[in-house]
């Protein structure tokens, strides 16, 4: 009797079903490198932190400056800006989280969980819009004082947190530390 | 292979001969030019001509532009410019590129109409339209990433939102983006990889449109009275006339109009479809007042930015997945479900008529669904007032009403008109 008449075929069926998912896993294995060339390459990676020298901001002042490839918003607030940020509910908050990379856990979108320093001067953020990524304007701008993104109108309060539009999360707060009185390191210490 | 009789191909020269009996290449395109085709075929019929002209243009200018261009980041604009200023002939090259993009989307709109009014996607020319759909992703994808490549403000920060599309989605969005970035922000990394894409997908699509012609010629074209042409021999001769070289001249004097028009437009209003901010260096530290794409992706982007997270619709869907859906992904969705809904067609269209021209409400929606597009292109050119974004969300809600409540439902309420009983008693 001929294999090809065999009709159990368990030798010449096994044979078929091992070559076939050999040739799977050899597609599999040839694939996943292909797809990871793709990924952030090393030198991008070690771009992971830098230096800021803050010495010359002046309260009411703003400085933008660029990290990982994305601008970062480091604004030193007026007495006006950080009273109207605490008093703000935190029931008018559409995202109540902090958004805050330098608390672990869970925290409150309170003010304080926000800024920097404890007394609310120095507020550091991610200068790119929860929504799509665009930058938002600064300078008091918008509905509440703070910025607005102008790729779908999305308004940001004197904290940077979310008040009005298409965004649904505060501008979150990168990894951030005075290494002295005048010198803001963003990112971790490499 | 196909249902409809060809005439039969002799080869006559002796080099004919010796090279059918090796390859029947000769064959093949006696066939494709002398299918037998619905004699009533009207003026719609004539974009499958107009698109093979564009893909046949977009291919031979993109390849001579890529010639001087240079993908990375700090050369790109200055290579675009110097395109423009000093390669021979170099900016009317790239103005036909640019302008042959809104030519490439004026045709496939007008084609992709013709099919949902005549019922060209309905049993058996499924896989046509299914192809042609997968065409016109192509096509999409081609042009934003070849709108990404001169690296000006436009081109950097649309490729930042719509990038920024699969950020939203839950878990993996952040991973997914900065594997299709390339980094941890559109960078050099991001063009390079986009122009090589660019360069790619349009040969994928002369693949895909090689399918198309197959597939067309298979099921045989389509007709505006959506009756079959009879294959007896005397019925067929009635309904229909061979492709060449019939609709081959009347499809090229439709061509030698439209390149008459597009022609003036790129010789005199060379930028007028495009933003004189992309006129400006990519600068990822300024986001340009005004964001907008090119017109023919705003309807889409209307739909994208009609849903925010004050909607009632919205925070339903956020309550019902945990958060995991939310208004930036939400808007995402139906944005890529807008066009999902375009490939499903054939199966959400029930009414066994084809063409529109027997069914009266079918024509009544069919209409609102071409104003619709209108709508929706004006809304996503305007500022994000409460006003557009109210006509934003009706303009998408007619939308999905027309593919997944009028199609499937028509047919049930509609009295269709009596189907004449052939192409020729069609008139």
């Amino acid at each position: 009797m001929s294999d090809t008449e065999d009709p159990q075929g368990s030798r010449r069926d096994f044979l078929f079903l091992a070559t076939g998912c050999a040739g799977c896993v050899a597609a599999g294995a040839a694939t996943l490198p292909l797809l990871d060339q793709m990924n952030p390459a090393a030198d991008t990676r070690a771009l992971s932190s830098v230096l800021v020298d803050v010495s010359a901001l002046d309260v009411g002042q703003q400085l933008t400056v660029q990290w990982q490839g994305k601008p970062v918003f480091i604004r030193r607030r007026s007495a006006e800006e950080i009273a109207a940020a605490r008093t703000v509910p935190l029931t008018d908050l559409p995202d109540p989280s902090a958004e805050n990379a330098n608390i672990t856990g869970a925290a409150q979108a309170t003010d304080e969980n926000r800024s920097l320093d404890p007394a609310g001067e120095w507020l550091v953020m991610m200068g790119v819009c929860t929504h799509l990524g665009c930058v938002p304007l600064g300078d008091g701008a918008g509905d509440y004082g703070g910025w607005f993104c102008p790729c779908h109108g999305s308004h940001y309060d004197t904290a940077g947190r979310i008040r009005r539009g298409p965004a649904t999360r505060n501008l979150p707060v990168p990894v951030a530390t005075f290494v002295d009185a005048t010198t803001i390191r963003l990112g971790a210490e490499a | 292979m196909s249902r409809l009789p060809h005439p039969p191909y002799v080869p006559k020269s002796p080099a004919a001969k010796w090279l059918h009996s090796r390859l029947p290449i000769l064959g093949a395109a006696h066939a494709t030019l002398m299918i037998p085709t619905p004699r009533n075929l009207n003026w719609m019929w004539i974009w499958g001509m107009v698109l093979l002209f564009c893909l046949l243009l977009q291919i031979v200018t993109g390849v001579v532009l890529a010639m001087h261009y240079t993908p990375h980041a700090d050369l790109a604009f200055d290579s675009i410019e110097r395109i423009m200023r000093d390669v021979n002939g170099g900016f009317f090259l790239r103005y036909l590129h640019a302008n042959g993009a809104s030519l490439f989307f004026v045709a496939i709109y007008a084609h992709i109409a013709r099919g949902i009014y005549y019922g060209s996607a309905k049993a058996p020319r499924e896989v046509i339209w299914v192809i042609g759909t997968m065409m016109y992703l192509m096509l999409m994808a081609a042009a934003f990433t070849g709108y990404v490549l001169p690296w000006g403000q436009m081109s950097y920060w649309a490729a930042t939102v719509i990038t920024g599309l699969f950020g939203a989605i839950p878990w993996v969005g952040s991973d997914l983006q900065a594997w299709i970035l390339g980094g941890p922000s559109v960078g050099n990394a991001t063009l390079n990889r986009f122009f090589v894409l660019h360069f790619m997908l349009p040969f994928v699509t002369v693949a895909l449109a090689g399918l198309h012609i197959w597939a067309v010629h298979t099921t045989g074209n389509n007709n505006p009275a959506g009756v079959e042409p009879r294959l007896d021999a005397g019925g067929l001769h009635r309904d229909t006339l061979p492709f060449w070289p019939w609709f081959v001249i009347k499809d090229l004097l439709a061509l030698v109009v439209i390149l008459v028009l597009f022609f003036a437009v790129t010789a005199f209003a060379p930028n007028a479809l495009g933003h004189p901010e992309n006129y400006v260096p990519a600068n990822p530290l300024v986001t340009p007042g005004h964001i907008q794409p090119e017109w023919y992706f705003l309807p889409f982007y209307a739909i994208l930015r009609a849903f925010t997270p004050d909607l009632w619709l919205v925070q339903g869907v956020e309550f019902v997945t945990f958060g995991a859906v939310d208004a930036t992904l939400f808007g995402a969705l139906a944005m890529f479900g807008s066009i999902a809904v375009l490939v499903a067609l054939p199966w959400l269209d029930r009414s066994p008529v084809r063409s529109g021209r027997y069914r009266p409400l079918f024509r009544v929606a069919f209409a609102v669904l071409v104003a619709d597009f209108g709508l929706l292109m004006w809304c996503g050119a305007q500022t994000p007032t409460p006003l557009v974004a109210a006509l934003s969300l009706g303009g998408t809600a007619l939308w999905f009403g027309f593919f997944l409540i009028a199609l499937p439902l028509l047919p049930r309420i509609e009295r269709t008109r009596p189907l004449p009983d052939s192409i020729e008693a069609a008139g």
